[in-house]
């Protein structure tokens, strides 16, 4: 974006724990073992974008927990989507899921969570950073990406550079089920992977008919769930690639679901891969959180996954 | 195992397959897995969006915009009838790693001594006598996993990783051998640094070595291992 246009949009009063820069993903280096990265929640990410005017893989911010101040350094147009962090501008509730006008000197505030984990906060004309290997996604673990190009998150005083443009393009209308209710009981849709048979049948079953809460080890690497102890046949396997949304179970019977910043390749036996849209709502619960799996064919989760992206085409 | 000849094509989600070509690591699988990473660049064009090799697998990641799932394994199903293996001794470039082997940037080299029943100095003769394939990559960025090491160096991993191993050091466990490109935690046993920059976001290629390298760890003294560029830095146990 070197000869772009840009300004500094908003300014970092207070970073709260974890606040990222997210575009789609870095592609294309996973070989060299360089991870995905790009929004937990596809799904609210693209909706935030959508709603400010941007196009697909637009860098926005990611708001993990809230706890996130920002002045805004010139008027903008912004939108939030996704987790309901008690955002307010100037003191009063900010509309989530709607485009919203912002003007110099307002103070934009994200508080803690009340429904979902993670907001995001697309600005019209897209925050501007520097791509590293292809992206400006933000992997903290790897050093790499984000509004520095080092992989780290917003910290206090940090300033963000903008590409202001007014949409030209309506508000979008967001139909109530695009918005999630992050705090209902969700089925997560899986792929069963080739592993599923070597599973004991009294895991498979539990495995599909358990109830799993979302256990306080989940990050971008990873949501581990808790509930009964499954057991395979294989103890652990040759390392190789792993997908968004693998769900592992390492021998002690718990099963991972690997999230964007996971390990490009790994050991143990899979029960499959949630789909994409799956993995975007596991990124929203909070420990302790009870979700569902169900087995779902690759035709009826390639329908839902391709009908959520025409609306972004 | 559900057993069905291999190669086999395996689900790996809505935009992948994963390819098992192998049941066991071996050097020779890489002839199999380098022509088969070339082969579906050329069949996949622009919907691939990443490969990932490793061991005996490939992992193939395609667009589902444009290839339904059914029709990306149909393209593997067409171009694993026809596939070939690379000629021995292609592919893959020759790296040499400069090391310095010490107990001061290496403190697991008395261990693994003890452990092989051999002296500090054939430990590093051992390990430097080698030439080794770059399997896979993978725990962080250019981290490349590499074997097959001598039996006799076959060392347990570290019971206790440490938080913090210093950028460049030279490390094994079980059969492999790997360096490390960046300080992250890591629970090898560390035998040396090298001065070789492993990876760069700067450099095209981004990585010093790839799925299919020869590499060969070559001893320096500490004077070059300095003059090189080299961190001498001692490991510290309580960082």
């Amino acid at each position: 974006m070197g000869n772009e246009y840009t300004v500094i949009g908003l300014h970092v009063i207070r970073s709260g724990p974890l606040a990222l820069l997210q575009d789609a993903g870095r592609f294309g280096v996973r070989r060299l073992g360089v991870t995905q990265g790009g929004p937990a929640d596809v799904h609210a990410w693209a909706w935030a974008n959508h709603l400010a005017g941007n196009p697909w893989g637009t860098a926005a911010l990611e708001i993990t927990f809230g706890g996130l101040s920002l002045a805004v350094s010139r008027d903008l147009t912004l939108a939030v989507a996704g987790a309901d962090l008690g955002a307010t501008l100037d003191g009063e509730p900010l509309p989530l899921w709607q485009r919203v006008r912002v003007r110099e000197g307002q103070r934009l505030t994200f508080d803690t969570p009340r429904c979902g984990l993670r907001a995001y906060l697309a600005v019209a004309g897209g925050f501007a950073a520097e791509p590293v290997l292809g992206s400006c996604a933000c992997v903290v673990r790897e050093g790499i990406g984000g509004h520095d190009g080092h992989g780290h998150r917003l910290a206090e005083g940090d300033d963000l550079r903008v590409s202001p443009r007014t949409p030209d393009v309506p508000a979008p209308h967001v139909p109530d089920e695009a918005r999630p209710d992050y705090a209902a009981v969700s089925r997560l849709a899986l792929l069963p992977g080739a592993q599923i048979a070597d599973f004991h049948a009294a895991s498979l079953h539990a495995a599909f008919n358990a109830e799993w809460r979302v256990d306080d080890r989940a990050d971008r690497m990873g949501v581990r769930l808790r509930g009964p102890t499954l057991r395979c046949r294989i103890d652990t396997m040759i390392s190789e690639g792993l997908g968004l949304g693998a769900v592992q179970v390492p021998p002690d019977g718990q099963p991972i679901a690997l999230l964007n910043d996971r390990q490009t390749i790994g050991g143990y036996p899979r029960l499959g891969a949630l789909t994409p849209l799956a993995a975007a709502r596991l990124a929203q619960y909070v420990p302790g959180q009870t979700v569902h799996l169900v087995a779902r064919s690759a035709e009826r989760a390639l329908s839902d996954y391709r009908r959520f992206r025409r609306r972004f085409s | 195992m559900v057993e069905s000849k291999l190669p086999r094509i395996e689900s790996a989600g809505l935009d992948g397959w994963l390819v098992r070509v192998f049941e066991r690591i071996d050097e020779r699988n890489l002839l199999w897995l380098t022509a088969l990473s070339r082969r579906c660049e050329a069949a996949f064009g622009r919907a691939l969006v990443d490969l990932v090799p490793s061991y005996t697998t490939l992992l193939v990641v395609f667009d589902p915009l444009q290839l339904s799932p059914s029709q990306a394994r149909h393209r593997l199903v067409e171009l694993l009838q026809e596939l070939t293996p690379d000629e021995e001794g292609d592919g893959g470039q020759v790296s040499d790693l400069p090391t310095w082997y010490d107990t001061c940037v290496g403190p697991d080299l008395p261990r693994v001594a003890d452990h092989a029943g051999l002296s500090i100095d054939q430990v590093i003769e051992c390990h430097a006598g080698t030439t080794y394939r770059v399997f896979a990559l993978g725990f962080a960025p250019g981290f490349a996993f590499m074997g097959l090491l001598d039996e006799r160096l076959e060392v347990p991993r570290l019971e206790t990783p440490r938080q913090r191993v210093p950028m460049n050091s030279v490390a094994i466990a079980g059969r492999q051998t790997a360096a490390y490109p960046a300080v992250t935690p890591g629970g090898w046993n560390l035998l040396g640094r090298t001065t070789a920059r492993l990876f760069d976001r700067h450099r095209d290629g981004f990585s010093l070595l790839q799925v299919g390298d020869r590499v060969r760890f070559v001893p320096v003294d500490e004077e070059t291992f300095e003059s090189q560029g080299g961190d001498v830095t001692p490991m510290r146990e309580d960082a």
